[in-house]
């Protein structure tokens, strides 16, 4: 049935994103043959992100240059279960990307751990708070692994992604000015922490003003120069303000391309495959075990590539697509409450503060690189009593100074009109008076919010589109606007003209239009109990035992934090047990 | 293994820009602006639109963004002609969308874009639909109309009570807004932004993209002039 049929392979790599890239490296390096296959173009630094041409709005946000093009294959959306899907038509509230490095290519670089009690979220709320607390209907589980197991991982990960920070406690000593609420850490960052631009800086007095605890956020923006332990170097970030959404000019935000793939380079036994567009896993009569993939190669030929070992390394909800598409797990039936692939689907809840200022202010908005910034944790996780409050979840917040650029909007006080004017008198008078942060909550997860296959809406190789069944709850709802209305105490404490406070109301829906975050997470749910995840702790299927699965598909639940750092961690996590478990006798490695 | 540094594609950039300042300043020292020399240039002749649409839209985006003493206006900043060159690109043939049938336009607005004209078609239809709807109930071309009649027809499109034929009245207003804001903040490269006059009304300094040594500059403001990558 396939045009082509190809000599087998060890390993095959679906999706040559972060999680890919990691796994080639830790693959090649066991000394196993790898074959990466990417959906998309060969892309890279240059020219992709060659200087002057990078720095172009319109062409990199508004016209998607870097973005997954839609036209080809999207998804389809409805808020309940009983609504018909319509296709996510035109890039909105989330950037997913495509081509080599994947969304790791024109992420922002924000880069977090995870918080201990989010690796076991239920656990943790059913000892602290008891068994009644988390309500009925909301599917909360534990990841199946703990933040002592991943340190040693989070460590290595900062150290291959060059990660700018400042510690708070290493080996059990105070060592700094970090984040009074993070775990202990068993080393400093990479690298010092980066400048701190004016909002940032206003942000960081106000809320230590009001009795927060604010600090320099990680962020995978090189400070200085810096050869990460694959030899691969960075230059220093000059905070040119073009880095979420466009690929970093200047070798200072980490990619792929810049942390991973020089390195790859070397490596005899790797071989990138681009435009090849994996279709399915191939499985056996059995069910059990995996032959390989079947892709559509750039000449719309369709390819078997037999391989021992497959990893399904695609954007997270991506994952569940493949396995859905493949016939791996039992696909989630939310009304029979049965089934493991697609469920536990979660985004992130986001609210906005901005204030604006007399002119001459200079903010200087332009000014910024896509990590940096100052944070307050206070909020975030269970660092406060939720006892009292009703709602499980939490929100870190920033002020993130990553380059205003004036199309995609510039911050207007409230009243403002859309046009004429009286808008171009706002503009005018407010983009380098404005400051603003982010409240960037947890969305938990729930037994109506999943994914499916859609019955309508298909891709350029008919394949059925992913279909999300999604909207808000009032649990985070109720967490966004309490953390939104404690952090306006930082807002007031600056001592702005006025402030303008966006957060979602109750009832409000799952709203398409406008960017929010591109961090979903879920479908293929890692755990320790196979009636509720899709994968193992070690990142295995239950079902399949050569297919293993990373990335943030395999988050049980939502986070608070941006996802890369864990999807990274987790990743390495999965690469150990595979170089010192798997390999040497392939076999599920939990035993069901 | 690459290796870091500036490239000579940024070295060579970078001398362009510091030398472009000092010449902008010469030039108008001497009291000859740089609008007025652009005025010696033939006058653009538009490859999309057709004289009834080209008016139409001129008269719209005028406007969107009036030209006063804040700033350029939208015709000054080229925003028509801006958008009549994005006409010509993938976009405007609705090649970075998901265009499959079937379509469901009456979906609640929080699913987005669900119509099933690309922009080409959409402008082609809602100029001609606005014109003819604005024949009907006020007698005379929008063109025509004062200041104040435009804008209270531009404000029907914008609360979606004036129909204009088959695009749905507020799906013309946002695909046109957007397209206004584009061409009068993007890089001149793509034809709008005429002499970098909207990034200069709002001190942004475009293509610079070195703040190495402004970072800690707290609350000064930021002295150079914009910089494009054309």
């Amino acid at each position: 049935m396939a045009d082509i049929t190809l000599k087998k392979v060890e390993v095959v790599i679906v999706g040559f994103g972060w999680t890919g890239a990691i796994m080639a490296k830790e693959l090649t390096e066991a000394g196993m043959e790898v074959l990466a296959l990417e959906r998309g173009a060969f892309q890279d630094t240059y020219p992709d992100g060659a200087y002057p041409k990078t720095l172009d709005e319109l062409t990199y946000i508004q016209r998607s240059k870097l973005f997954q093009d839609l036209s080809k294959g999207s998804f389809t959306f409805r808020h309940d279960i009983g609504g018909t899907a319509v296709p996510y038509r035109q890039i909105g509230a989330f950037k997913p990307g495509t081509g080599v490095g994947g969304a790791g290519l024109h992420w922002s670089g924000q880069h977090w751990r995870v918080l201990p009690e989010e690796l076991k979220l239920r656990t943790h709320y059913n000892e602290r708070y008891g068994k009644k607390f988390i309500p009925e209907g909301m599917t909360t589980q534990d990841f199946g692994v703990t933040f002592e197991e991943l340190e040693p991982h989070f460590d290595f990960v900062e150290k291959v992604f060059g990660t700018s920070g400042v510690a708070y406690r290493v080996d059990g000593k105070v060592v700094g000015e970090g984040n009074f609420f993070e775990p202990n850490r068993s080393d400093h960052y990479a690298l010092p922490p980066q400048k701190v631009p004016y909002t940032a800086h206003l942000f960081h007095k106000a809320a230590a003003e009001v009795g927060l605890h604010p600090f320099v956020a990680p962020s995978s923006n090189a400070s200085q120069p810096y050869v990460n332990p694959y030899g691969c170097q960075m230059g220093p970030c000059n905070f040119c303000g073009f880095c979420s959404g466009f690929a970093c000019y200047n070798y200072s935000k980490a990619s792929p391309q810049v942390n991973i793939m020089p390195a790859l380079r070397k490596a005899a036994n790797f071989e990138l495959r681009p435009h090849c567009n994996v279709l399915r896993i191939n499985l056996d009569s059995s069910k059990k075990k995996a032959t390989g993939v079947t892709y559509v190669n750039k000449d719309g030929k369709t390819v078997e590539q037999p391989a021992d070992l497959v990893i399904a390394s695609t954007f997270a909800y991506n994952n569940a697509h493949l396995f859905l598409v493949s016939g791996i797990g039992k696909p989630y039936d939310p009304v029979k409450n049965e089934g493991v692939v697609g469920r536990n689907i979660a985004y992130q809840t986001m609210s906005t503060v901005q204030m604006f200022f007399d002119p001459n202010k200079n903010t200087n908005p332009f000014i910024g690189s896509g990590g940096n910034g100052v944070a307050v944790d206070d909020y975030n996780g269970d660092h406060f009593d939720h006892g009292p409050l009703g709602f499980v979840g939490g929100s870190p917040a920033w002020c993130n100074p990553a380059g205003v650029k004036p199309i995609a909007g510039i911050p207007v006080p409230d009243g403002t009109p859309a046009w004429g004017a009286g808008w171009k008198r706002a503009v005018k008078d407010n983009y380098t008076n404005t400051v603003s942060f982010d409240v960037h909550g947890a969305n938990m997860v729930y037994r109506d919010c999943y994914v499916d296959l859609d019955p309508t809406y298909t891709d350029q190789f008919g394949q059925k589109l992913l279909r999300f069944t999604f909207d808000w709850h009032d649990n985070d709802i109720k967490m966004s606007r309490y953390v939104t209305d404690k952090m306006l105490a930082v807002a007031k404490a600056m001592n702005p003209k006025s402030i303008h406070v966006s957060v979602k109301n109750f009832g409000d829906h799952l709203d398409l239009r406008n960017y929010q975050t591109t961090h979903w997470a879920g479908g293929t749910a890692m755990g320790t109990d196979p009636k509720i995840s899709v994968l193992n702790r070690y990142l295995q299927s239950w079902d399949v035992y050569n297919v293993f699965a990373v990335g943030s598909s395999v988050f049980p639940i939502g986070i608070g934090y941006n996802p890369t750092g864990l999807a990274a961690a987790l990743t390495y996590w999965s690469a150990k047990a595979i170089r010192e478990q798997y390999l040497k006798d392939p076999r599920p490695l939990v035993a069901v | 293994m690459k290796t870091i540094g500036i490239s000579p594609h940024r070295r060579s950039f970078l001398r362009k820009a510091v030398t472009a300042a000092p010449a902008v300043a010469l030039v108008a020292a001497a009291g000859v602006g740089v609008a007025a020399s652009s005025n010696t240039q033939p006058a653009y002749r538009p490859a999309y639109f057709n004289a009834a649409e080209w008016a139409t839209l001129q008269a719209l985006v005028d406007r969107l963004i009036p030209a006063n003493s804040d700033g350029p206006g939208a015709l000054e900043a080229g925003v028509h002609e801006f958008i009549d060159l994005q006409m010509n690109t993938p976009y405007a043939y609705g090649k970075l969308w998901f265009m499959q049938a079937p379509f469901v336009p009456e979906s609640p607005p929080e699913f987005g874009y669900q119509f099933h004209m690309a922009p080409r078609d959409l402008y082609r239809s809602a100029l001609a639909g606005l014109e003819h709807a604005v024949q009907a109930k006020l007698g005379k071309a929008f063109t025509a109309l004062d200041a104040a009649q435009k804008d209270a027809v531009i404000g029907e499109l914008e609360q979606g009570t004036l129909a204009i034929g088959a695009v749905p009245p507020k799906t013309f207003f946002g695909q046109l807004l957007q397209n206004t804001r584009e061409g009068y903040f993007s890089d001149p490269v793509h034809g709008g932004n005429k002499d970098m006059a909207a990034w200069k009304m709002i001190n942004f300094p475009g293509a610079r993209a070195d703040y190495m040594d402004w970072v800690e500059q707290y609350g000064k403001h930021y002295p150079l002039p914009p910089a494009s990558i054309a």
